[in-house]
């Protein structure tokens, strides 16, 4: 249960990207959550909604992106989506486990809607 | 010139979250993680050539065991320090002075995991330049550590037998990140049924090619591997 934290950050870097470009309100925070990020977006959600009084952002829609989790095979030399749920990167082509993710960490902000 | 060909990485945005029509928009694309992985690049470059540890593991695996037999058989010609987390109590920095090493416990209060910043305050009570090797050891958790960089090189994971052989299935990214895999109470396997085989084997599909050390911290059973290892790695990182 760190989300709150993370929603702190969330809104520090929300409003100072939203401050640079001269807006007043931000509509919505749109952000990327990797599979094995450990964030729960629920959770994220949930803590957005106590956070963001006082703030720009203090009636701004949360719009979450869920990432699933992809890994790169090197015998195949190429990318597969992780298909189970205990995040074992095993190549469907060749039943190889990999330990190269390429996605599935994430916590990004990636944009924002502002006025 | 004639227009770039259009393409769509579906990765982006699977689920698809709309913008609202007409709205102005303003790229950000920066992580949750910035401060902190900031604080965690600071403390790796005055970390300098201190080997650091971070030791993560769900509560009661043996994190503290293991350093306290570390901290006596390096402490002979290494100098060893630890920076332990706990939600409270000075406890297992009290063991670990008294096994030999200087050590600063971070009393969390209730966040479950250490942060770089913590770390950054507690070794200003440490002597950095004297150091040989510095573990950081976590607050027993195999969720939230995972996503905080304290500026380690070295994450190690550790499991022990009484916890059941699939715990890298259950917590996949804690084992995923680790840089090394830790079997404890191995002395005690065979009277808890833990089947070697499977952690094993568990370990090496969410993890490949981890090194994995089966010990004991009681007994001192294959802790020989294990410190060989962190040897080998301090001798790697000064080149």
């Amino acid at each position: 249960m760190h989300e709150f934290g993370l929603v702190i950050s969330m809104i520090d870097l929300a409003e100072e990207a939203a401050r640079k470009e001269g807006a007043d309100v931000i509509e919505a925070i749109h952000v990327e959550i990797g599979a094995l990020s450990g964030v729960v977006p629920e959770a994220l959600e949930f803590a957005f909604g106590g956070a963001r009084a006082g703030t720009m952002a203090a009636t701004a829609r949360l719009e979450v992106t869920y990432l699933p989790a992809i890994a790169y095979c090197a015998t195949c030399q190429s990318e597969f989506e992780l298909d189970n749920r205990f995040g074992i990167a095993m190549c469907p082509t060749c039943d190889t486990p990999s330990a190269d993710l390429r996605q599935g960490r994430e916590m990004h902000v990636s944009h924002l809607e502002v006025a | 010139m004639a227009d770039p060909v259009a393409t769509r990485d579906v990765r982006v945005s699977p689920h698809g979250t709309a913008v609202t029509p007409g709205a102005r928009v303003v790229q950000v694309q920066k992580s949750l993680m910035t401060h902190n992985d900031g604080v965690a690049a600071a403390n790796r470059a005055a970390f300098k050539g201190c080997l650091v540890l971070n030791i993560v593991s769900s509560p009661g695996s043996g994190k503290t065991a293991l350093l306290e037999r570390s901290v006596r058989e390096l402490a002979g010609d290494l100098r060893v320090a630890v920076v332990v987390g706990d939600l409270e109590t000075d406890n297992d920095a009290v063991r670990i002075h008294a096994a030999g090493a200087p050590s600063v416990q971070i009393v969390t209060g209730t966040v479950c995991h250490l942060e770089a910043e913590m770390v950054a305050r507690a070794v200003d009570q440490l002597d950095l330049a004297g150091l040989d090797v510095l573990v950081i050891e976590n607050v027993g958790n195999l969720v939230c550590p995972a996503s905080w960089d304290l500026g380690e090189d070295l994450r190690v994971t550790l499991l022990s037998t009484t916890e059941g052989e699939d715990k890298p299935l259950k917590y996949p990214r804690i084992f995923k990140d680790a840089d090394a895999v830790v079997i404890n109470k191995v002395d005690i396997a065979e009277a808890v049924g833990f089947e070697r085989e499977r952690a094993l084997d568990a370990v090496a599909k969410v993890s490949p090619g981890t090194p994995v050390f089966e010990l004991s911290a009681r007994t001192g059973e294959g802790m020989d591997a294990w410190l060989a290892f962190v040897r080998e790695r301090l001798a790697a990182k000064r080149g």
